[in-house]
């Protein structure tokens, strides 16, 4: 017996109901390309997903379609994903920023009067 | 120079062999959505469908400018002898390496022709040429890296594209089956004729099969499958025309 389906394409395939054609092992994937797009020229390239492909080449044919179908861009980068050297999540207290290095934030440096006696000024001799 | 009747019959069968070639070959491409062989590939595959059906619309709408029927009439209401698409593009969508070949085959033949019209000294057409020619890179571009990265693949792989050339290839001369017009159509600088495009395609598609190591048969061997131009069609053709105007033929005058 055929597959009968909805679907007129799927019937006219004339694909037998027990087939094992098609059936995938784990690991029968391609590997995954991390994807990067530029919006404008001279700005940064960001991450905005990824793509399964045997190739970078087919990697980039991949992600032109998938990311950037909608809205501009003008570069792509694509990454093999296990290029990608990571921190582990185990390890993300190193991130984490302690009381005693406030000393460190903009906001610790007490300039924000100076800044405001500089508009001020500045402000005074335009108007002259 | 001022055309006469036989230039502007000349330039619709052309525009005719284009918007059929296209509609024809989206609807044939599309019947791959959901069923492409891995999803980034089905979706950019689906797309690069939609884009033809885009570009048919616009040839059919310069065909309109020329006093033609309104496109949608002109695409969902004729029968399949009213077409002149080539049979190349009706074929059954078969297995991927035949859909992949004919997308090589079919993709660098169009990008070619639409390079020659932009040189075209009919105003509209030279516009849509422009308009598409990002469009038309990017489906040749998916079609060389596809054939490159099999062509370099397995033995299966490499055999059944080997194949799909073999197959494939008198089906696509089919595309340059010469116009009753081309004396006309190369005078007046409206199109440099079919003969022409096939000696460009010929040779683009021979250094870029041969560098990803296949073989192109011989076209001296080589019958084309002509028939298509003249309304001459493959049985494929009508069940296709009959499955894409189905929603379109419950109420031809709706409001989309």
């Amino acid at each position: 017996m055929n597959i009968k389906s909805l679907d007129p394409r799927v019937t006219r395939a004339n694909i037998d109901e027990n087939t094992q054609e098609g059936v995938l092992n784990p690991l029968d994937h391609f590997q995954t390309y991390e994807v990067f797009e530029q919006k404008k020229r001279g700005t940064h390239h960001i991450h905005v997903g990824s793509v399964h492909a045997p190739s970078p080449e087919l990697a980039m044919i991949f992600a032109k379609e998938q990311y950037t179908r909608r809205g501009q861009c003008v570069n792509l980068w694509v990454v093999k994903t296990q290029d990608v050297f990571v921190t582990e999540y185990t390890d993300a207290d190193i991130f984490e920023t302690t009381a005693s290095k406030k000393y460190r934030e903009p906001d610790a440096y007490k300039v924000i009067d100076r800044i405001n006696a500089y508009k001020e000024r500045t402000k005074t001799k335009s108007t002259i | 120079m001022e055309f006469t009747d036989k230039h502007v019959m000349g330039l619709k069968d052309l525009l005719y062999r284009m918007a059929d070639d296209l509609l024809i070959l989206g609807h044939r491409n599309s019947e791959w959505t959901g069923l492409g062989p891995i999803l980034e590939e089905d979706i950019a595959f689906s797309s690069m469908a939609q884009d033809k059906i885009g570009q048919s619309l616009a040839l059919f709408e310069i065909l309109h400018e020329l006093g033609e029927s309104e496109p949608d009439t002109v695409a969902f209401t004729r029968n399949d002898n009213q077409f002149h698409s080539c049979q190349l593009v009706e074929y059954p969508i078969g297995e991927y390496d035949f859909s992949l070949v004919r997308h090589f085959f079919f993709d660098h033949a169009d990008a070619l022709r639409f390079e020659m019209l932009t040189e075209t000294v009919v105003e509209p057409l030279q516009m849509v040429a422009r308009k598409f020619k990002g469009e038309i890179k990017y489906h040749t571009m998916h079609a060389d890296i596809w054939l490159k990265q099999l062509g370099a693949s397995s033995t299966e792989a490499k055999i059944r594209m080997q194949n799909a050339i073999n197959e494939v290839f008198p089906l696509a001369l089919g595309i340059f089956e010469p116009s009753d017009y081309e004396a006309e159509l190369i005078e007046s600088g409206i199109f440099a004729g079919e003969a022409e495009l096939q000696n460009r395609w010929l040779e683009k598609v021979t250094h870029l099969l041969t560098s990803y190591g296949y073989t192109i048969p011989a076209i001296e061997d080589t019958v084309p499958a002509y028939g298509g131009r003249k309304g001459k069609h493959t049985p494929f053709l009508q069940p296709l025309l009959d499955e894409m105007t189905e929603v379109f033929r419950i109420d031809p005058a709706a409001e989309w």
